[in-house]
């Protein structure tokens, strides 16, 4: 056969899009930024909004990406104790399926959060969802049940009546999650095939909303667990401490991870290179002025970008934690709706552009890739916003309470 | 005769297994309903859950009964196979409608199975599920009766729109009132009540909130040691006896009945604003029989309850909110007199927002109906203001 005919044929038979899949709360390794997601659109408009649609009840865990479908949570009714597991088709945002069971814990929260906190993660098989009541349960991408954990049943006073929204992170064969508060605190690795405890570990008794992130120590993961008193890396199969860095952190924001070190939102922003054999980590520096809001910081190249409680988003050198840049996030018309603040965080894709939503809906896009940050788009969704987004090839994914978006042409 | 009889409480004992003719569902839905703590059966469950999925739409009314007395983890999974079961049956679903109408109109059935026989009957046959709903303002599901309330406080909003119907408004609103048990509808139902129709409602013999109490204070709670620390009322409560508390204080039982509209007990009534301290409230309650029901409680600083010399459950979280129901803890009623002791604890912050030394307790069945007790005396009016004399 003709060898162009052969190149066509073959051509032809590949996906027209391939994903970059966005497989947990910001994406890889729970840091932020996906490199592989190309043509991620920098315009966000009616024009390039490909779809949009209702969701139930109410939620603010990110849209998680696997192939060609989109995974969500919500909760809905009068104490949100209908949790719900959603399944779209990211071509056209069609509903494939959807799951539905009763919350086993507690429902309160603060009227900010909702049950529906924690983002979904995956490991590309399977999907697991986490909700403020401590549910915890596993289904195949195809919607079929693998397991349930109802962890409030299992260790009564682990709650949070405030919400929790800690969103699990999967490591190999383990699922990692953090369901720390001020009573029954602990840190758990769930076998994924099963959801019993591979192994279980007291943590701090203190509410704390961050979520585990990845590090890549001497070529093996590492979990870091972030809490108020600081960062205890744990090896995800067996929860057995790597490192421990105690100089405190915010239990709000999560740390950022890149090339083996950690960006912790600690006294400011802390750099921090954990041993290659265990034992104390490096603090390779601080810096008290870089103090991230509800946002996590995110790290694209050889910097760090952080927004504070005041809507600034700062650029900073990698290595030496200096100031480089700052802007103030704000709208490019007067009278357009104003951003006020940011619940969710800032993503980054592989076009050197920062994603972020402000809680009034306004959706920014920042080019960082000069010598200076650039809002290039500012769009108004006319809704609350409290979620941070996710990004695939070609595909920009964002959600509140009553609906979901995609903005993008692949 | 005897062997007839005998295969008859055979076949009784294993209800239910014998509901359906499939042995193999039967086996599915038992390990299921087997399934323990901590994950453990979950493997099982799984292979059981592909079962029941891959069976026809049949399979669902057998599973909709095993939620009978089952647990909430086993409910999840038959819902789930339920769920997945039903969406991939096909359209001729006339004989499935029929067996979830007769499941729905069984009151004795489990009411989660009820309510989610109700949401696919409902997409099967929306508008005889509609017909349904009026006849459930006292249904044992509380999911159903907040469908019939919600129907009524629409008929009694439009009829209190009108002066000429405020009579059956207040017909309508009292028998909302009646059989609601969600704290949004009843709220909004006394609302009207009050705000739009000039009734009198006593929210909380309504809602069943504790009132009279007596008051012992202030313990210590320095570092947050209170909580576990056993402080005499612990031991044994003498309405007579008087303690050695913080700071060498002499601390005494005294009466505290509440005037809150949502059976608030304030600490910083009877005490001045305290930080670092540990309370006691004590009441007793009668029961007219020996009966499950529920200790619902809200409370945002820490806490231990106990009911009849016994600890029901305690918690060591400090301001991270207060609602009515914030903890739904079940125990049992004895036939009489009950004794009930609560442990509030204030902590060291000082934050506006962390002033609150109180919780608010109530006693219902499991749907949330109060129980009021036997010998419940009257809601406490606030007292007017003293008027200046001029």
């Amino acid at each position: 056969m003709n060898r162009l005919l052969l190149a066509v044929l073959a051509t032809a038979a590949l996906p027209l899009t391939s994903h970059a899949d966005w497989l947990n709360f910001r994406g890889p390794a729970g840091s932020g930024h996906e490199p592989s997601a190309t043509g991620v659109p920098t315009e966000l408009s009616d024009e390039t909004l490909a779809w949009k649609v209702p969701l139930p009840g109410r939620g603010l865990g990110s849209p998680v990406l696997v192939g060609d479908r989109v995974f969500l949570t919500a909760a809905s009714g009068p104490d949100q104790k209908q949790l719900h597991v959603l399944c779209f088709s990211a071509a056209d945002g069609a509903l494939l399926w959807e799951r539905r069971f009763w919350a086993t814990g507690r429902t309160m929260t603060h009227k900010k959060t909702a049950v529906a906190a924690p983002t979904i993660a995956s490991d590309g098989k399977s999907v697991f969802a986490l909700w403020s009541s401590n549910d915890l349960i596993c289904l195949d991408l195809d919607g079929n049940l693998q397991w349930l954990r109802a962890l409030t049943l299992d260790y009564p006073n682990a709650s949070n009546s405030l919400g929790m929204a800690s969103s699990p992170i999967v490591a190999g064969d383990t699922l990692v999650a953090q369901i720390e508060n001020d009573s029954e605190s602990f840190a758990a690795g769930f076998d994924v095939a099963t959801g019993e405890n591979k192994w279980k570990i007291d943590r701090p008794k203190a509410a704390n909303w961050t979520s585990p992130t990845l590090i890549e120590i001497d070529e093996q993961p590492v979990v870091a667990l972030q809490s108020s008193k600081g960062i205890l890396g744990v090896l995800p199969s067996t929860g057995s401490p790597i490192f421990q860095f105690e100089g405190g952190a915010s239990t709000i924001p999560s740390s950022a991870a890149a090339d083996g070190r950690l960006y912790i939102p600690s006294n400011g922003l802390t750099a921090l290179q954990p041993g290659a054999n265990g034992g104390d980590p490096e603090k390779l520096w601080n810096e008290s002025a870089q103090r991230p809001g509800t946002a996590s910081p995110v790290v694209i190249g050889d910097r760090v970008y952080i927004i504070n409680n005041a809507g600034v988003l700062s650029c900073a050198d990698l290595e030496t934690g200096e100031r480089l840049w700052r802007i103030r996030l704000e709208r490019s018309e007067e009278d357009a709706t104003p951003i006020k603040a940011f619940s969710g965080s800032p993503v980054a894709a592989g076009n050197g552009h920062l994603y972020i939503f402000s809680e009034t809906g306004v959706g920014l896009v920042i080019d960082v890739s000069g010598d200076e940050g650039r809002i290039v788009c500012d769009f108004d969704l006319d809704d609350t916003i409290l979620a941070t987004a996710s990004l695939d090839t070609g595909a920009v994914y964002i959600r509140s309470d009553k609906a979901m978006w995609k903005f993008g042409t692949e | 005769m005897r062997r007839t009889l005998f295969s008859t409480l055979l076949a009784a004992a294993l209800w239910p297994a014998t509901l359906s003719a499939n042995d193999e569902w039967d086996a599915a839905i038992g390990t299921i309903l087997s399934v323990g703590p901590e994950g453990e059966g979950n493997a099982a469950a799984a292979e059981a859950h592909r079962v029941l999925t891959a069976a026809p739409s049949s399979v669902i009314l057998p599973i909709l009964h095993a939620m009978d007395g089952s647990g909430p983890v086993a409910q999840n999974w038959l819902r789930g196979a339920v769920e997945i079961v039903f969406s991939q049956q096909d359209s001729g679903g006339d004989s499935l409608a029929a067996d979830l109408e007769g499941f729905i109109g069984d009151t004795g059935n489990a009411p989660r199975a009820r309510e989610l026989a109700f949401d696919l009957y409902e997409e099967l046959q929306p508008e005889k599920a509609a017909s349904l709903i009026p006849g459930m303002a006292n249904d044992p599901s509380n999911a159903l009766r907040r469908r019939a309330v919600a129907l009524l406080l629409e008929e009694g909003q439009s009829l209190a729109e009108d002066a000429s119907e405020k009579e059956a408004a207040v017909d309508v609103l009292t028998e909302a009132l009646d059989v609601a048990r969600d704290i949004d509808q009843v709220e909004a139902i006394a609302k009207l009540l009050e705000d739009k129709l000039g009734q009198d409602v006593d929210l909380p013999r309504q809602f069943g909130f504790l009132l009279h109490w007596h008051l012992a204070a202030p313990f210590d709670n320095t570092g947050r040691e209170g909580f576990t620390a056993v402080y005499p009322p612990e031991e044994s409560v003498d309405l007579e006896t008087t303690y050695t508390g913080k700071d060498d204080t002499e601390v005494a039982w005294q009466p505290f009945a509440s005037t809150d509209r949502y059976g608030k007990v304030d600490f910083n009534k009877p005490f001045p604003p305290l930080k670092e301290v540990t309370g006691y409230a004590y009441t007793t309650f009668q029961s007219a029989e020996e009966r499950p029901a529920q200790l619902r409680l809200g409370c945002k600083n820490a806490w231990k309850i106990w009911l009849n010399g016994q600890l029901v459950f305690g918690r060591d979280e400090y301001h991270r909110g207060q609602r009515i129901d914030q903890y739904i803890l079940p125990m049992t009623l004895k036939e009489g007199d009950n004794t009930i002791l609560v442990k509030a604890c204030q902590n060291e912050q000082e934050q506006d927002w962390t002033v609150q030394w109180e919780f608010q307790l109530r006693v219902t069945d499991e749907t949330g109906a109060a129980i009021l007790s036997t010998d419940r005396k009257p809601t406490p009016k606030e007292e007017e203001p003293e008027r200046r004399r001029g």
